[in-house]
């Protein structure tokens, strides 16, 4: 049995009148990867973006449904969205890095908590750069500005950044587009030593990375979940026909 | 291909028109204006602590008008930087858009008030305000000038800001909230850092203005020229030192030039605020910001 880590349950979506997700049940394993692929326009960001409630900030969205961490439905009323997003930490689809330098970057997080201790503080921002795997690269100017960072150590540093608030969830939102290969396969690296110590969610238009580093893989069409499960399995005998003809590439 | 060449040239005209301006008003304040210095002595004219132009020998120390428009203006800016920064953040970041739509062209409205107007108010109804209140015999004095310069400001300093906080990437804001920061957290730690720059100009750009506004001092500033020992004397501003003692002076005076002297002073002050500007401005982007 795994153990599973978030719970989607009967997720529906609307912006406006336009319902983007239907009816999404589905449980995403601990301490694994889980991809989420699908045509493009078809809801995966904006189902990634409810697991840390990031929908919220749109206007005229409505959202019904269930999401289960930690055993509590997070679009209850009480939940506490800075906790949450510290617990559920996210790296988006271009490396935003804040422009200041890139010890403030990564300590952002724990800064906004309030975090004084100056010594733990420095512990924290080097333990997150090295587990970030950018640490060699940058330990003599942790006080020279993000922005003159590549963009591949740019976007290392989003992903030291949100490990920082020491989170349980990773959304990663298609987080190599914008990466030339080398920089894509560090990640992709990368995202693999993570799931050791936290679940990672990665949204992905790109099948072969899917397929490479997801232990799980959902796919997503027109707002619907039409197949999940392990992904050696979905990939080679997809059950139902439209997933077979989306990796057949028959909907880019 | 004649017409085309043709429009081209008058646009060209329009355009060096303004450079003939300027040049025009530089060339003739410094001719007019230079003589001063050298029949004063530079130290003396701009450190000279008494303006008594009229006096038998007459005094032509400006340092009370440089104090009285610099005291004016710093006072300007702290009724105006609070107020213009905060209406910049509540339009731009907290407002429902309803409210921004009603507030927005509020702000700008106050923007198109005639200075003369802002001066009847400040004489008819702060004037009395002030003297009432602390106690003096009349309320046109430095207080009032900071008061009624500061709210003229505030439209300048609040659309500029507006629009640099306006301009902050959306992912940055994002990236924000999405390590556990609220609202407030973002606006003070992400949006204000990313937007120092045109907030800075807003504000160089405000300075300017108050600095160089001659219709709102001329009357509520009171036109004392002592050096003021406090924002409840009434001053004597540059500005107003030129407007009000242009008609009494006779051509080719020592008196004259010293108006046009205060006058290259004065340019020189705004020329750097611009310069400063501009160099904020062009510095913007060296860390994102
Ligand atoms: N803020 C919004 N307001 C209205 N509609 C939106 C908004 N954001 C997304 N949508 C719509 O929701 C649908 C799903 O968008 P979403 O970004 O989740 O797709 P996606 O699967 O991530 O696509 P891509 O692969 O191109 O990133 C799209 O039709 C999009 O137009
Ligand atoms: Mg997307």
């Amino acid at each position: 049995m795994v153990k599973n880590e978030l719970k989607v349950e009967k997720l529906n979506l609307w912006f406006g009148e336009k319902q983007i997700l239907k009816d999404v049940t589905f449980s995403i394993p601990d301490k694994k990867i889980t991809a989420i692929i699908g045509p493009s326009g078809c809801g995966k960001t904006t189902l990634l973006r409810c697991f840390n409630r990031m929908n919220d900030m749109t206007d005229n969205v409505k959202i019904k449904g269930k999401i289960i961490l930690d055993g509590c439905n997070i679009y209850e009323e009480k939940t506490n969205l800075s906790s949450l997003r510290m617990k559920v930490g996210m790296v988006f689809q271009r490396p935003n890095p804040f422009p200041k330098s890139i010890f403030e970057n990564v300590a952002f997080g724990l800064r906004v908590k309030g975090f004084k201790d100056k010594t733990r503080l420095t512990e924290i921002v080097e333990k997150s750069l090295k587990d970030a795997w950018l640490w060699n690269e940058v330990k003599d100017r942790l006080n020279s500005s993000a922005m003159e960072l590549s963009g591949g150590q740019q976007q290392r540093l989003c992903i030291a950044r949100a490990l920082a608030t020491n989170p349980e969830v990773i959304l990663f939102d298609e987080p190599t587009s914008a990466l030339d290969p080398q920089a894509t396969a560090k990640i992709e690296e990368l995202s693999v030593e993570l799931k050791n110590s936290v679940t990672v969610v990665q949204v992905t238009h790109n099948i072969g990375q899917a397929a490479r580093i997801s232990d799980y893989t959902a796919f997503l069409y027109l707002g619907e979940l039409v197949e999940f499960g392990i992904s050696e399995k979905l990939f080679t005998v997809p059950q139902d026909k439209r997933t077979e003809e989306y990796l057949g590439g028959k909907f880019g | 291909m004649i017409k085309e060449k043709l429009f081209k040239y008058l646009t060209l005209t329009a355009a060096l028109c303004s450079v003939v301006f300027l040049f025009g008003i530089i060339f003739s304040i410094f001719k007019e204006g230079y003589s001063i210095f050298a029949e004063v002595g530079f130290f003396k004219f701009i450190f000279g602590r008494s303006w008594h132009p009229t006096h038998y020998p007459p005094e032509f120390g400006i340092l009370p008008l440089i104090v009285s428009s610099i005291l004016v203006t710093a006072g300007a800016l702290l009724v105006s930087v609070p107020l213009g920064v905060g209406s910049a953040i509540y339009i731009s970041e907290l407002a429902h858009p309803k409210g921004k739509e009603i507030l927005k062209p509020i702000v700008e409205l106050l923007a198109g008030v005639p200075s003369v107007i802002y001066g009847l108010f400040g004489m008819a109804f702060l004037g009395p305000f002030i003297s009432r209140v602390f106690g003096l015999p009349v309320g046109l004095n430095a207080l009032n000038a900071s008061i009624i310069l500061g709210v003229m400001v505030v439209p300048i300093i609040s659309s500029i800001s507006e629009d640099a906080l306006n301009l902050v990437p959306r992912q940055l804001i994002e990236a924000s909230y999405a390590l556990g920061a609220n609202k407030w957290e973002t606006i003070i730690r992400v949006i204000l850092p990313a937007a120092k720059s045109g907030v800075i100009s807003s504000i160089v750009l405000g300075f300017g203005r108050a600095i160089g506004e001659t219709m709102v001092v001329l009357m509520v500033a009171g036109g004392a020229t002592s050096i003021p020992r406090s924002i409840f004397r009434p001053v004597r501003p540059m500005t107003s030192a030129i407007a009000a003692e242009m008609g009494e002076t006779t051509m080719g005076s020592s008196h004259l030039h010293a108006l046009f002297g205060i006058a290259i002073v004065l340019f020189v002050i705004t020329f750097i605020s611009n310069l400063i500007t501009e160099w904020v401005m062009r510095n913007r982007g060296k860390n994102g910001a």
